[in-house]
């Protein structure tokens, strides 16, 4: 469904606050992958705030919509949203990457409400995606799967075997999102391993393809909205994105990949992220 | 005669059907009772035996290609839905090509995936070292949560495929590729994961072993027996995690002397398993592993494998009569060194 101007403005602002959060848990446990975590945050705010069926209270509900975070070094940003959402408090997350937290860089479904899988090692989310997809289809259930992936993970070649099962099994309750923030650890995608034509991949690969701002709820909604009607078989959305989104420092520059902030940095990236959104949000 | 009966009691004939057909028999048998069960393979359905499951059951099958890495994932996947996935595949792709996938995405997450992986061993020696796997139990041993069972025989296999349901986790089983001649004469000899079986018993020697190693390691002890009135013992270690640790001290004890045989590379399986057992119990007993001692197998028959590597009888026999050369002394207070 569209969204109305109350939606966006509430997605926007739990977006400001999720990037403040992401800023703040990166102070707090000595340094986090911030820069794709800020990338990610528009996508998983609105599949988790606007789109997706769950039910906080009831993390395991057997009918609930799953999403896979394949680009699970993407924690600080997902962890906070699934605190925001409700599945614990976000007082929690002062203990992320401490010794014995249930926080760790990479989110651990065995110790996070609402994580739907274990992910970190890249390349590993897509094909678990198939198999919930396969689940729900096997077990007649009209839940969808979401599975978030980085565009630098995309060089993974079992992400390829399972968009290809994807395509043959026709999953139609399957949409595949990539970040696709151009950076990887060593550069830009385009210069560590080229991954373009990204969309006329993916196309050959049996998807339907996408391709968005990753950061316009508008296009958001529009992108899951037509995943969702596409009964033929799974869909892609190319979530065009900036690393370090909201932060100006930080924004595509590839050493934010991962990196700490001391006080004074925490201060100057809670301004940006506050000026980012100011005229858009009162 | 030998048989297995499905779960419906239907008898299948143990004498001349491989242990991968009882599986995918027993298997498809199975999922009439409990709706969980999916299968899922590799472009090997014939080749695993899994195809009488997917025959049975073709709503509940998935065929990924060949993508052993998807395999794994998908598997984990299913099982994350609440399904109980069987992923069959060859022991060399399930143990190696898709190794991350069975540790980081079934074991660490502890789900009910059971790998069905057949072709295990030397057990396709023809087909060369590519298709050889002598390196499985050493990597899925190590993979915390991981359940471990080689069963003896066909008649075996439909024993663990059954119990294996029972275990809330993953759990891999390891068989071979074609006929071998069953050792049991019937299932009903109360099989258990985790709990090996004295097989043959004796006081001089104690054999452990598991898979195609039972059938030749009691062979070899009947006639050590008769030509040179040895006593020895034999354990059937189908479980090599959680392995029996009581079994294993209880025969050090009794006997001095500890010969294990698996057809698997002699680092990180069985023997490896055992002595580990052994080392951490400060009592001392000759010690020898029969196995591939850290080599690639030859390529031929398996009987000639077997036969070459010393796991046949034959090989087992000599070896057996090597160790009881060594001297050991009775060990006159057990208890005073632990």
């Amino acid at each position: 469904m569209p969204l109305n101007e109350q939606d966006r403005m509430m997605l926007l602002d739990t977006a400001r606050g999720i990037r403040k959060d992401i800023v703040e848990i990166t102070a707090w446990s000595g340094g986090a992958h911030i820069g794709g975590g800020l990338s990610v945050t528009d996508i998983l705010t609105y599949l988790y705030f606007h789109e997706m069926n769950i039910r906080p209270d009831e993390p395991e509900w057997d009918d609930r919509d799953r999403l896979i975070l394949s680009k699970g070094h993407s924690a600080v940003a997902y962890t906070a949203i699934l605190a925001r959402r409700g599945f614990y408090s976000f007082n929690l997350l002062k203990s992320f990457n401490k010794f014995g937290s249930p926080f760790g860089m990479h989110p651990d479904g065995s110790k996070i409400d609402g994580c739907d899988a274990s992910t970190g090692s890249l390349g590993h989310g897509l094909p678990m995606a198939v198999g919930m997809a396969l689940g729900a289809r096997i077990r007649k259930k009209d839940f969808r799967t979401y599975v978030v992936l980085g565009d630098g993970e995309m060089n993974e070649g079992s992400n390829w075997e399972a968009l290809m099962s994807a395509a043959h099994h026709k999953l139609s309750n399957l949409t595949v999102i990539v970040d696709r923030n151009r950076m990887m650890i060593d550069g830009p995608t385009e210069e560590v391993m080229a991954i373009e034509p990204l969309a006329d991949k993916l196309a050959a690969f049996g998807m339907n393809v996408q391709n968005i701002d990753g950061h316009d709820f508008d296009d958001l909604a529009g992108a899951v909205d037509m995943a969702k009607s596409w009964t033929p078989g799974p869909t892609a959305i190319i979530a065009n994105t900036v690393k370090g989104k909201g932060v100006d420092f930080m924004e595509n520059e590839v050493p934010w990949h991962y990196g700490s902030v001391d006080s004074s940095l925490r201060d100057k990236a809670l301004a940006s992220i506050d000026a980012m959104y100011e005229g858009v949000l009162s | 005669m030998s048989d297995v009966t499905g779960t419906n009691w239907t008898c299948y004939d143990a004498a001349t059907m491989t242990a991968k057909e009882i599986y995918g028999r027993v298997l498809a048998e199975m999922s009439g009772e409990d709706e969980r069960i999916v299968g899922v393979t590799a472009d090997l359905a014939k080749s695993t035996a899994i195809a009488f499951f997917e025959r049975e059951r073709p709503e509940r099958f998935v065929n990924v290609g060949i993508a052993e890495q998807n395999l794994m994932g998908v598997a984990a996947g299913l099982a994350k839905t609440g399904l109980i996935p069987f992923a069959s595949t060859f022991a060399t792709f399930a143990s190696m090509r898709a190794a991350e996938q069975v540790r980081t995405d079934i074991c660490y997450q502890n789900l009910p995936v059971k790998i069905i992986a057949t072709h295990a061993g030397v057990s396709f020696g023809a087909a060369g070292t590519t298709h050889h796997c002598t390196e499985d139990l050493a990597i899925m041993r190590s993979f915390a949560n991981m359940t471990v069972i080689a069963p003896a025989d066909g008649i075996e296999t439909a024993n663990a495929v059954r119990a294996c349901m029972d275990i809330d986790g993953p759990v891999y089983i390891r068989i071979g590729r074609g006929f071998d001649p069953p050792f049991h004469e019937t299932e009903d000899y109360g099989f258990e994961i985790g709990r090996a079986r004295t097989v043959h018993d004796g006081t001089d020697l104690c054999i452990i072993t598991c898979g195609i190693g039972v059938l030749q390691s009691v062979e070899a002890a009947r006639a050590l027996a008769e030509q040179d009135g040895l006593s020895v013992r034999v354990i059937n270690m189908h479980t090599i995690k959680p392995l029996d640790e009581e079994a294993v001290m209880a025969a050090v004890q009794d006997t001095r002397r500890i010969l294990t045989v698996e057809e698997h590379n002699t680092m990180g399986g069985l023997g490896s398993a055992v002595g580990d057992v052994i080392a951490a119990s400060g009592k001392g007993c000759a010690f020898r592993k029969l196995g591939f001692q850290d080599e690639y197998a030859l390529v031929g028959y398996p009987e000639d494998l077997y036969a070459h590597y010393r796991l046949d009888a034959d090989g087992i026999m000599d070896t057996v009569r090597e160790m009881m050369q060594i001297e050991f002394e009775e060990d006159e207070n057990w208890d005073d060194e632990v």
